[in-house]
């Protein structure tokens, strides 16, 4: 491996280079080399309390801490690892502000969500296994987000997919899981290969797959002609990975994933993939018209038909899966819009959403686990037995709801400045939109976070006890942590935000996050948004009622026609079955021949005329003339006769006129072999006739008829390409080396067998070698004694 | 000449496939024996017939001084008989063996078709 | 199928077939034969004395389980294939004997493969065929 000490041109201006040092490489290979451990020796761990898997991902956390000061300084660490040159595919890492704010969220997120799965998996079968994949998922995500080749990312693109479908099927025997599971696949996989495509057609247009380099040479990619079809391709891929509409679909369908899962891949980490791309991508395709409306369009779309939604389901995973759709849409849409103020408020909503609605999805995980239900409408009162939970969920739900002194707060702030600032007549529009989502955002949050635990406790739940701390300590933390930057927004603002921002925009921005912005519109906006909201979650009364209402559209929802797609084509692949593979051996073979003949048939027709050159044939004499109608009459016998015996003897004697054949045309070898076998087939045929079935004959003239042109066209369709094969000049380069130096080289004279013994003597080699195996096949079939029950 | 053979190739595969697209297992092993037949006279025929000239060099020469018949396709389809003898050994004590379990001549008695997998 | 016509054409036929089928061998690399056809001749020699005298009484003369020549055949022709590498030469490398030997003629390692391939061709028609007609009566 070859490490280069590269200096990075970024669009930021130049940095110093970092010095050389492996540890990104090492820092993604240490979670697949854990998955990948896991998989054999994990059997032999106790996961009585599986916390201790929290290790790896704390380590690599304060590890990646360690950036921040660097990153602060302005360097870019780059490392370069070639590993498929020809192809340009090669281990590039780099680390900006927009890979550590991602790779932050992915271990320490990652932390307490491993901390959590110890007590929430606890005594589940394929505990390993679950591990397993986390880990896969965690390190293939560590390397999407550190990647700077475009190839790279693709393929840690698609292992988040996979991950993705292992852990939402993971309980495996539920076939609604199942499903979900591979309907996420489906909508993932195809996405992953519109991307795929879409990064090849942009590498092959700039000569490279670096994106760093590709950065430099944006322009020319925006001018180019296929411009449009690679933005549209990426696009497609990011948007069915960050679940924009149309392709929304797949999220609350993967909820059937264990809420660890939920929490790590569906809310916090994964689903912001696509929201990753387009924010890695828009230095590269972005700033361009149509980047902004295919953008915002989807994103507005998303957010807003998600976030009503959210307000008419009544499971706890329901209304969450809604509302963090309906965030990745608000995130799409931010990068659409594009202003730095924009970036800016995406990438703090990136960092506030992801606290707030891990935290929430854990709450619900430690509902769902004590009280056996997710179902909103019959929970109330838990506070009173789970109060450390309803702090957690309080919090998060006042965050998502934009409280002042929670970090929510500052990003809807940055929000709706950037809305406000759009150019011209869209901004009044693009803020209308943007508080009518979030209004009914801070409805589903408080639904999520707070309706479960007021009002009064269901007697049943009297007896319910705090599970163990591993349980509501990460959701209580994550919580705390909203709280710590909503009051000192600027520790994150520098840190974090700042270098994200300037990683995605071509000229620096200064950001600089702040509680107070005083008196103004957006204070205003905020304000009305978090009364408004909790005027909805009053009023919303979710019930079963609602959801019935929302279900009678659900036949024209994406969902059902990708359902519809779906039964179409496994009603397409039956029906090829029962064709093709029906289990007939004659059927199949019939199919085979009829291709071979359309095959052939083209191309003699489009080969141009077939001519007899009668000056390169030679004339025939009276015994092969005699002879070769012998052959055909024998064939005729063979074909037609209705006795066994008659049938052998027939094929026996057309054996012995091939070898006479032989004897006429020069070859004495062919002769002796084709006679000695041909007698031997005789006899084999003897020893085992008696015990051979008698012929059945089933004579169905229809069938017998079809099969008969078939045949027949078959064997035309073949002599009229031997007798066009025939006026080709025959090559006989080979054949006349080996008559050559057949003395010369080989000492011998019969051509045929220093062929055979000399110049060809591996094929002769293994040709016995095969010769030996079907004896021992026939050998073994004979001595093998059937069981009785094989014998029926 | 060369017309004739090429006439008896098209019978023999004609008749090899025919036989093939038969329920009958015996009739099926006839026909990939036809079959086999006609692609050896395919061969040869392909390689030039030649009449009365064995690759075989003379006596006291070193090289050919004559025209010969080419000697590797003749080479190719010593290799095929031989070959094909051990396929239809094979084969016919296989379609023994499975007479005995099942009984019948019918390929089609070997089908069981899972009909609820469809 | 004992016809006493048969059983003593087949006494005396067995080693004539199988003289010719070593001469078979023996000219192949100069005249028409070889190993395929020799050992085919010898097979077919064993063969015809099975159906005059029964498969027992010549699997005595034969001593040995004909499928126990299928290992030596392939052995002697894998012999005679890497040989040349103990001289030094790229594998099977014509090695030959300067000298005639009388009535053999030339002696070289392709005549030691051909005598491989003839073992294994006699191995297997005879192994296939034997267990057949062992397994059938």
């Amino acid at each position: 491996m070859v490490i280069q000490n590269n200096f990075v041109l970024s669009h930021c201006g130049a940095f110093a280079a970092h010095k050389t040092r492996k540890s990104m490489l090492l820092t993604i290979l240490s979670g697949f080399l854990a998955s990948i451990l896991l998989i054999p020796f994990g059997r032999y761990l106790r996961f009585e309390r599986g916390g201790f898997m929290a290790l790896l991902p704390a380590l690599l956390f304060l590890y990646l801490l360690s950036y921040i000061p660097v990153i602060g300084r302005g360097e870019v660490p780059f490392e370069h690892y070639e590993w498929v040159p020809s192809l340009a595919v090669n281990l590039d890492f780099k680390m900006d502000g927009l890979s550590l704010l991602f790779s932050l969220l992915i271990t320490g997120i990652g932390t307490l969500i491993f901390l959590y799965a110890g007590s929430y998996m606890k005594g589940q079968a394929y505990a390993d296994r679950f591990y397993g994949f986390l880990y896969l998922f965690m390190a293939s995500m560590l390397g999407l987000v550190l990647s700077d080749n475009i190839l790279l990312i693709f393929i840690f693109w698609e292992l988040t997919s996979i991950s993705s479908f292992f852990l939402i099927g993971f309980n495996n025997t539920d076939p609604a899981s199942r499903k979900s599971a591979l309907t996420a696949l489906a909508v993932t996989g195809l996405g992953g290969f519109f991307l795929l495509t879409g990064m090849i057609l942009m590498g092959n247009i700039a000569g490279t797959n670096s994106i760093s380099k590709l950065t430099e040479l944006a322009a020319a990619i925006r001018a180019d002609n296929l411009y449009p079809l690679i933005l549209s391709l990426v696009v497609a891929g990011a948007f069915t990975k960050s679940a924009q509409f149309p392709f929304h679909f797949w999220l609350p369908g993967a909820m059937k994933a264990p809420t660890p899962v939920s929490a790590y891949l569906h809310s916090a980490t994964m689903v912001k993939a696509g929201v990753f791309l387009l924010a890695r991508l828009s230095p590269v395709l972005g700033d361009t018209t149509a980047w902004s409306y295919t953008l915002m369009t989807a994103g507005g779309v998303t957010m807003l038909y998600a976030a009503v939604h959210s307000l008419l389901r009544t499971d706890l995973k329901g209304i969450l899966a809604y509302s963090t759709i309906s965030a990745l849409g608000v995130l799409t849409f931010l990068i659409g819009l594009g202003t730095p103020e924009a970036l800016t408020a995406a990438v703090t909503f990136t960092v506030v959403h992801a606290l707030y609605k891990a935290s929430l999805f854990l709450t619900t995980g430690i509902i769902d686990h004590e009280t056996g239900t997710r179902d909103i409408s019959g929970l109330s009162g838990l506070r009173k037995v789970l109060l450390p939970v309803f702090f957690a969920g309080i919090l998060s739900a006042l965050s998502s709801a934009g409280m002042p002194l929670l970090f929510g707060f500052v990003s809807k702030d940055l929000i709706y400045e950037a809305t406000l600032h759009a150019e011209g007549q869209f901004a009044v529009f693009f803020t209308s939109i943007m508080v009518l989502t979030n209004l009914c955002l801070v409805a589903a949050g408080f639904m999520a976070g707070i309706r479960p635990f007021t009002g009064a406790l269901p007697p049943e739940y009297s007896g319910l006890h705090l599970p163990h701390w591993q349980m509501w300590v990460p959701p209580l933390l994550l919580a705390i942590c909203g709280l710590f930057f909503g009051v000192l927004p600027a520790i994150a603002g520098g840190s974090i935000v700042s270098p994200a921002v300037n990683a995605m925009t071509p000229e620096e921005t200064e950001v600089h996050l702040k509680v107070w912005h005083g008196f103004n519109t957006v204070l205003a906006l905020s304000v009305a948004t978090l009364a408004a909201g909790t005027g909805l979650y009053f009023l919303n009364k979710p019930g079963i009622r609602k959801l019935r209402f929302a279900e009678r559209f659900e036949n024209l929802s994406p969902a059902a026609f990708s359902g519809r797609i779906t039964a179409g084509f496994t009603r397409f692949s039956s029906w090829y079955t029962n064709i093709m593979h029906n289990g007939f051996l004659r059927s199949y073979i019939l199919k085979i021949i009829i291709f071979a003949e359309i095959l052939l048939a083209w191309e003699l027709l489009g080969g141009g005329p077939v001519y007899i050159n009668f000056d390169r044939l030679s004339s025939a004499g009276i015994y092969e003339i005699v002879n070769i109608l012998i052959l055909i009459l024998a064939v005729v016998l063979t074909v037609t006769t209705s006795s066994r015996l008659t049938a052998v003897v027939a094929m026996s004697v057309v054996g012995y006129g091939i070898c006479l054949m032989f004897v006429y045309y020069s070859a004495p070898d062919l002769a002796m072999t084709q006679f000695t076998i041909d007698t031997l087939t005789v006899v084999l045929f003897v020893f085992v006739l008696f015990n051979l079935p008698p012929f059945l004959n089933v004579a169905n003239k229809k069938i017998m008829t079809r099969d008969a042109v078939v045949a027949l066209a078959f064997g035309s369709i073949l002599s009229i390409t031997a007798l066009k094969a025939l006026q080709e000049p025959t090559e006989t380069t080979v054949s006349k080396f080996y008559s050559d130096f057949a003395y010369t080289l080989a000492k011998g004279k019969n051509v045929v067998n220093v062929i055979l013994v000399d110049f060809r003597g591996f094929d002769t080699m293994f040709e016995i070698v095969v010769l030996s195996i079907a004896a021992l096949g026939v050998y073994s079939l004979i001595k093998l004694k059937l069981r009785p029950s094989e014998k029926e | 000449m060369e017309l004739l053979l090429i006439f008896l190739i098209g019978i023999l595969y004609a008749a090899g496939i025919y036989l093939m697209l038969r329920r009958s297992m015996v009739r099926l092993l006839l026909g990939i024996m036809l079959l086999g037949n006609g692609c050896n006279l395919l061969i040869f025929l392909l390689g030039n017939i030649t009449k009365g000239k064995p690759p075989v060099i003379a006596e006291h020469a070193k090289t050919f001084t004559d025209i010969y018949a080419d000697p590797v396709p003749q080479a190719l389809i010593l290799t095929a008989i031989v070959i094909s003898f051990g396929l239809t050994s094979f084969a016919i004590v296989l379609l023994k063996r499975v007479y005995l379990l099942v009984n019948t001549d019918d390929l089609d008695g070997l089908n069981t078709p899972e009909e609820e997998d469809l | 199928m004992k016809s006493t016509i048969l059983q003593a054409a087949s006494r005396y036929l067995l080693p004539i077939l199988l003289l010719f089928s070593i001469f078979l061998l023996l000219r192949g690399h100069y005249y028409p034969g070889g190993g395929f056809v020799g050992g085919l001749v010898a097979s077919i020699a064993f063969v015809l004395h099975s159906f005059a005298h029964g498969t027992d009484n010549t699997m005595k003369i034969l001593r040995y389980k004909p499928l126990s020549l299928i290992p030596a055949g392939l052995g002697i022709a894998a012999l005679s294939m890497f040989l040349p590498v103990l001289f030094g030469q790229p594998v099977m490398t014509g090695l030959w004997i300067n000298q005639p030997l009388p009535v053999i003629g030339m002696v070289g390692t392709a005549l030691f493969f051909d005598l491989g391939v003839y073992l294994v061709v006699v191995g297997v028609v005879l192994t296939i065929l034997f267990t057949i007609s062992l397994n059938t009566h």
